[in-house]
């Protein structure tokens, strides 16, 4: 369930947590992007382990000019009853392992490659595992991120490329 | 107008499977008068059903009953429950193939003799003269429409196209065009030209690209003489005392089981299922499975040397748009050992969408050097390998005894090891793919691994001699005179070029024979 950002309250907005870094702003059963474009509710994952799981997307697969909502959105579906222990125990070693390379936590190692180093060391794990091969479709199969890479998607509609480009380029 | 036969009628000729291979065989047997019915395990998609999107089509059209695999093929572990990308549906995997319509070279006929010994290759000739295949291969171009034959002009060459030509004429390479494709490069045959739609994988919505699911499947209906059942699921072919079959026993949509009586059985439901259902029919009789005398059933299989070559450019390109094969280099598809390797390749345009590149481009891949390069994507150009592979008889299908399926029927596992000339080929064509792109400024290119087999080939393969294979050069098994095989896993050996021509071939000569058998009252 997506929020409007705009229904957050101040004092929402002002409980930045700790546990989620500076990415994101972690409420009372939500997760929100710090510039408010977005947000979304959680119901069975803990707001600070759904935002250190969007963060963890990003890393796995990061796209500078792809916005965070998209991450969210990918990575959604895990606030289940069924999928909210196996996150949970993932992310709390995820934040173990974090802690092992002196981060207080994963969220709270600022550079991308000391987050990537943690991952890497985790990259065999079931739960890693898991969460990439859920982005490859979760993140890429996303219809409002296509245009983000050029991909235009379906053109039956609009009658194939025969009169639209099929043979445009002209630098070879 | 579909004829309906009854299951007790054993007069019949039941096809097993609607694609290529069985597609192709009922059609032509009901043109030719003989009563068919063929048993599709998918069901019935047009043009108009078709979804271009790639995955939500997979879901749609893919063959996704559990299978398993094992090997040192990249596959087994990316895609360990999908060794093959083909389609369950009437028409079968001609609802997805790209087009590419080639005809074999005469000496892939008779690797053996050409090659000569190759260490751990089950090589053998095909008891096939090539010059007795020219007339179907004629026949076959003209039923699939095939562009640069027939006096049929070539389709436009798309954005993919033009940078995967120049740099090919900058390395020296002669024979670059835009490919014998059977897709309409102008209105043909009650079918539209290509609109350079892209999406050729999901099913052509023009039915600008040949297919049996609007072409020979409703041609041979309206005869009368065929009727199609779909989502009618084979799980056995059943024999009488003297070792001739009887008919098959199948499941329809609901689960049901009914049991077709049939005159003749022909089996073309691909290289996986054909074999996996041959040993799935075993008896007391034949307790190693049927017409598998020689062993062979389920072994040598093959899907070609295969890979992919991305490149990125610091220019648009746009692959996506247009059709998605329609370019070739054949400079390659000699035998000339000179290179270190038996054998030949082609190259072929090809583009994926951004969902199925990111899955593709390098499976398991993650972090920025994988990201980066999709953030290109809109830069890209692709073009895929496919070469001569060789047949192996570890190589194989076997049934998996631990995993059952839907049915309760142990499931296909498909076991495939490299051979060491797959290797030095493919180290070959990734060398000459980059070297194209190169040439023509790509600033990041990408040998990228074999998907999932679209070419699943001779796991039941024609052999002279019965003790070496399973069909003789007519596909009719060497043990059971009314058990024919009529897809690509009769093929002896799989040559350079991309199959689909070739079985179409084979069927319409098998529809012949076995016209021409029944007449004389042999079967």
């Amino acid at each position: 369930m997506t929020l409007n950002p705009r229904e957050l309250t101040r004092r929402d907005l002002l409980s930045r947590g700790a546990a989620a870094g500076t990415a994101f702003v972690v409420g009372s059963g939500y997760v929100a992007g710090t510039s408010t474009a977005w947000a979304m509710e959680v119901a069975h994952l803990k707001p600070a382990t759904m935002a250190t799981l969007i963060h963890m997307a990003r890393d796995i697969y990061p796209h500078d000019h792809v916005a965070d909502a998209f991450y969210a959105a990918a990575v959604k579906g895990y606030d289940s009853a069924e999928a909210a222990p196996m996150i949970e125990d993932g992310i709390a070693g995820l934040n173990a392992a974090a802690q092992g390379a002196g981060h207080s936590s994963y969220v709270d190692a600022g550079w991308e490659r000391d987050r990537v180093d943690i991952l890497r060391d985790m990259e065999k794990s079931t739960f890693f595992q898991t969460i990439r091969g859920g982005l490859v479709t979760g993140l890429y199969n996303q219809k409002e991120v296509w245009p983000l890479f050029g991909y235009e998607g379906e053109s039956y509609s609009k009658g194939g490329y025969i009169d639209r480009g099929f043979d445009d380029i002209n630098w070879v | 107008m579909t004829a309906p036969f009854d299951l007790s009628d054993d007069s019949v000729v039941v096809v097993i499977g609607t694609g290529a291979g069985g597609g192709v065989l009922a059609n032509e047997l009901a043109q030719k008068g003989v009563s068919v019915v063929a048993l599709e395990a998918g069901g019935r998609y047009l043009p108009e059903d078709y979804i271009n999107d790639e995955w939500e089509s997979f879901g749609q059209l893919a063959w996704l009953d559990a299978r398993t695999t094992s090997g040192d093929w990249r596959v087994a572990n990316d895609f360990s429950g999908l060794p093959a990308w083909i389609v369950k549906a009437v028409g079968g995997t001609t609802t997805h193939w790209a087009g590419a319509s080639l005809r074999f070279q005469d000496h892939e006929w008779k690797a053996a003799s050409t090659y000569g010994p190759v260490q751990g290759a089950n090589l053998l000739d095909w008891p096939i003269d090539p010059r007795e295949m020219d007339d179907y291969y004629t026949r076959a171009e003209d039923k699939l429409g095939v562009t640069r034959t027939g006096g049929r002009a070539g389709l436009p060459g798309c954005n993919n196209y033009k940078v995967f030509e120049a740099g090919a004429k900058a390395i020296g390479y002669k024979e670059v065009h835009t490919g014998r494709m059977a897709i309409n490069s102008a209105d043909n045959d009650d079918r539209p030209a290509c609109q350079q739609t892209g999406f050729c994988f999901q099913g052509c919505k023009w039915g600008a690209k040949w297919s049996a699911a609007y072409t020979d499947i409703p041609r041979g209906e309206a005869t009368g003489n065929l009727e199609v059942r779909d989502r009618a699921h084979v799980l056995k072919i059943e024999h009488d005392a003297s070792g001739k079959v009887t008919g098959v026993l199948y499941a329809d949509a609901d689960g049901n089981q009914h049991l077709q009586r049939a005159r003749v059985v022909c089996v073309a439901g691909n290289s996986i299922e054909s074999p996996r259902l041959l040993l799935n029919s075993a008896s007391s009789m034949f307790p190693d499975g049927l017409a598998n005398s020689s062993g062979q059933v389920g072994r040598n299989y093959m899907r070609h040397m295969t890979g992919s070559v991305y490149a990125v450019f610091d220019q648009p390109v746009k692959m996506w748009r247009g059709t998605t094969m329609a370019g070739i280099i054949q400079d390659e598809a000699r035998h000339d050992p000179s290179r270190g390797f038996v054998g030949g390749y082609e190259l072929e345009t090809l583009a994926l969408g951004l969902p199925f590149m990111a899955a593709f481009l390098d499976p398991g891949a993650w972090g920025r050097e994988f990201t980066t390069a999709l953030d290109a994507y809109e830069n890209m150009a692709g073009m895929w390998i496919v070469g001569e592979d060789m047949p192996q008889e570890t190589n194989r299908i076997t049934l998996n005894m631990d995993v059952k399926d839907q049915y309760g029927l142990p499931v296909p596992n498909v076991h495939f090891d490299d051979h060491p000339n797959d290797i030095a080929m493919r180290n070959h064509a990734y060398k000459q793919g980059m070297a194209v792109y190169d040439a023509v400024g790509a600033t990041r290119v990408f040998p990228t691994p074999p998907y999932p087999s679209t070419h699943n080939l001779g796991t039941n393969r024609m052999s002279e001699n019965p003790r070496d294979g399973v069909v003789n050069a007519h596909g009719q098994t060497h043990d059971i005179t009314n058990l024919f095989i009529s897809d690509g896993s009769q093929f002896t050996t799989g040559a350079a070029e991309n199959p689909t021509l070739t079985i179409v071939a084979l069927a319409i000569r098998q529809a012949d024979h076995i016209a021409g058998e029944l007449s004389k009252g042999t079967l």
